[in-house]
């Protein structure tokens, strides 16, 4: 889940990080009252969960507060990468002398956390690790001890911070990694850290993505999930259970269990057809769970077809057929369903089914050419 | 021979009282594999399935009393850190854990735990693993594995028996199926278990069923074609999956252009291991 910069820079403020003294404004005359509050030149800034807001204009000076509550109304009216901005930010604007990028991440083949830094602050990190990956100072976290002073020296001295600056930087890397522990964060990121004319470090921008398996013990930040991200009938499906992706093809696919899922849809595009989503209903496939997930499949006015591919282990065959017949009854769909069904009680479960309208398949392959040629209207039950 | 766990198995059920652990105990005693204890704070001293498994409060209190060797945990993803790390302490050279949706930063700290202990740690997010004719510790259903001089590694599970199904159907079997599972941290890697492949006599061939998300599948190429003798097929999932987005498993995800179908798939065949386009391929292709 990620979180939008204003709520990742309230977190790293909780933590002892120094972030500008703004505030969240979602009309044009909020922003100029906050801009009035800082007085002075300010920034108002969209907050959406892309990256890019600056050269899609989303990122906005004001000399005063007339001027920002203006920009904010422009701001507040854009659509960026497709997300309406509900929300501006308003930060006083800063005096920079130099940018920093600072931040911690899992690393997946260390398998423990990674503080990074690099004096090419403010620009995408993601281009300098594939342009000048030795411009980029990595000091891996042991997740038993935690991040010491000694690292966090070590990544000064890699990023040639000026001695002035250390005991500072001190502070905001651990406060860094207490955000990102506390939080469950995969990443919680401040690009850029800067130095000011004063001296003094700041982050004015931040980013933080909190690890779903762990919302259930982060109920605080459970709650600022951002809907606008997600495809409506994801979040459908995730209160069901289901893990469900939208993709662009015309054949729905309903599979149980995570790799099958993907073998489904690789097997369809191999037979030349392309997969109109990704759906795991997961292990015990109710009849609820069923109907729901034949119900958001068929919200997707591309698909033509739906192949359903359940291999019975924990689900039995006889079981997920009974779903499916339950299901059946109560969304009546209008576009040919082929169904495989293979393991424990396939056979029992094939023979429920033999019944219902349904075109059946004894082999995934068979499954998927016949799904192909139905979509195409080859093919009918 | 086979690998990870046979006939002298001794196993402990942590959370055999739940509706998942009870199940599967009976599925695995049903398959002949020596369930001796379960735990479950709590109930220690009361018996389940008629009375064919002790319940202990603690895993070190079950090992003392019937010196099991593995552990199998059946708790929920909130309990799961603390039964991974007690169960590292409690005296099993073996744990498996099944448990789906663990926060990763647990799993970084259960992992770097184990490192320092001598304990082998199979998944999470796992089916565990399966001997075919000798023992089941896990969910993978028995009845669809015959016993053979195939080796299967897998990061998937329905995936997996898929594969397993297959194989029976013409005929062939496997030596151990190991589930390794689905998340971005875990035990037991795919390098892991084609070590012991190559080592164990009874396996002849092994298969591997990788998927999008990380390295581990180059990394498997890669010790593919250094170490190993025994011919080795492969399979990948995800080709067809949008770049960002998590596919159920919570390791796979192609991040920063990391971690995609095509350059795994580039990687095995680099390594002169054979890919199958389909799951139904790979046992045709070892039917040749």
């Amino acid at each position: 889940m990620k979180l939008h910069e204003y709520q990742s820079k309230q977190i790293f403020a909780q933590y002892g990080i120094p972030v500008p003294k703004g505030r969240v404004a979602s009309t044009p005359a909020e922003a100029r009252e906050i801009a009035n509050e800082l007085g002075g030149r300010v920034v108002v800034k969209s907050q959406v969960l892309v990256g890019g807001r600056g050269k899609a204009g989303g990122i906005k000076l004001a000399k005063d507060a007339e001027e920002a509550e203006k920009v904010a109304g422009e701001i507040l009216t854009m659509t960026i990468k497709g997300l309406p901005v509900r929300k501006v930010l308003v930060d006083p604007a800063a005096d920079i002398q130099s940018e920093i990028y600072l931040g911690i991440t899992n690393d997946r083949g260390a398998r423990r956390p990674v503080l990074m830094g690099s004096a090419a602050g403010g620009v995408d990190i993601e281009e300098v690790a594939a342009k000048t990956p030795e411009k980029i100072i990595k000091v891996h976290i042991d997740p038993l001890l935690g991040l010491q002073d000694y690292q966090i020296l070590d990544l000064a001295l890699g990023i040639e911070l000026p001695k002035e600056q250390w005991a500072e930087f001190n502070v905001v890397c651990q406060g860094l990694w207490n955000a990102y522990r506390k939080s469950d964060a995969t990443l919680a990121e401040i690009n850029p850290l800067i130095i000011q004319a004063n001296g003094h470090l700041a982050a004015i921008d931040g980013k933080m993505i909190i690890d779903d398996n762990a919302l259930y013990r982060q109920t605080e930040l459970a709650e600022k999930r951002d809907l606008d991200v997600e495809a409506e009938s994801e979040t459908e499906a995730n209160k069901f259970g289901l893990t469900y992706i939208k993709l662009e093809g015309e054949i729905g696919c309903m599979v149980n269990g995570a790799g099958l899922a993907m073998a489904t849809m690789d097997i369809i595009k191999h037979f030349g057809g392309e997969p109109a989503n990704f759906l795991d209903i997961g292990g015990g496939a109710t009849a609820e769970k069923v109907a729901a997930a034949i119900r958001i499949i068929l919200k997707d006015p591309n698909v033509k077809a739906v192949l359903f591919n359940i291999f019975g282990g924990i689900t039995r065959g006889d079981v997920v057929a009974e779903g499916i017949l339950a299901a059946l009854k109560e969304v009546k769909p209008s576009v040919p369903l082929i169904v495989r069904l293979a393991g424990t009680n396939a056979a029992e479960g094939r023979a429920m089914l033999a019944g219902a309208d349904m075109i059946t398949a004894e082999s995934l392959a068979e499954a998927a050419q016949k799904a192909v040629a139905a979509a195409k209207g080859e093919l009918s039950s | 021979m086979s690998i990870l766990a046979d006939k002298s198995t001794r196993l402990v059920v942590q959370g055999i009282t739940g509706r998942e652990g009870l199940f599967h105990t009976e599925q695995m005693l049903n398959y002949g594999t020596q369930v001796v204890a379960g735990t479950r704070p709590g109930k220690g001293g009361e018996w389940v399935l008629d009375g064919k498994v002790p319940v202990f409060d603690s895993v070190k209190v079950a090992v003392e009393a019937t010196g099991a060797n593995t552990s199998i945990i059946f708790v929920p993803a909130k309990g799961a850190k603390d039964a991974m790390l007690e169960a590292a302490d409690s005296g099993v050279d073996f744990v498996v854990c099944l448990t789906e949706h663990i926060p990763v930063q647990d799993m970084m700290v259960v992992r770097a735990y184990y490192d320092q202990k001598a304990i082998r740690l199979l998944g999470p997010n796992c089916p565990g693993l399966l001997t075919p004719g000798e023992a089941k510790v896990g969910i993978i259903p028995g009845d669809i594995a015959i016993p053979g001089n195939i080796g299967v590694v897998s990061r998937s599970g329905t995936l997996t028996y898929e594969v397993l199904y297959a194989l029976k159907e013409r005929g062939m079997g496997a030596s151990t199926c190991v589930g390794i599972g689905g998340d971005p941290v875990n035990g037991t890697n795919f390098i892991d278990c084609l070590r012991l492949f190559q080592a164990d006599p009874q396996t002849e061939r092994v298969v591997l069923i990788g998927e999008i998300g990380g390295t581990d599948e180059e990394k498997a190429a890669d010790f593919v074609s250094k170490n190993m003798t025994k011919q080795v097929v492969g399979f990948i999932a995800g080709k067809t999956a949008p770049p960002g987005k998590r596919m159920g498993h919570a390791g796979a995800i192609v991040e920063g252009g990391e971690g995609t179908a095509a350059e795994k798939v580039k990687a095995l065949e680099k390594a002169g291991i054979r890919v199958a386009d389909h799951p139904e391929q790979i046992a045709e292709i070892l039917a040749e």
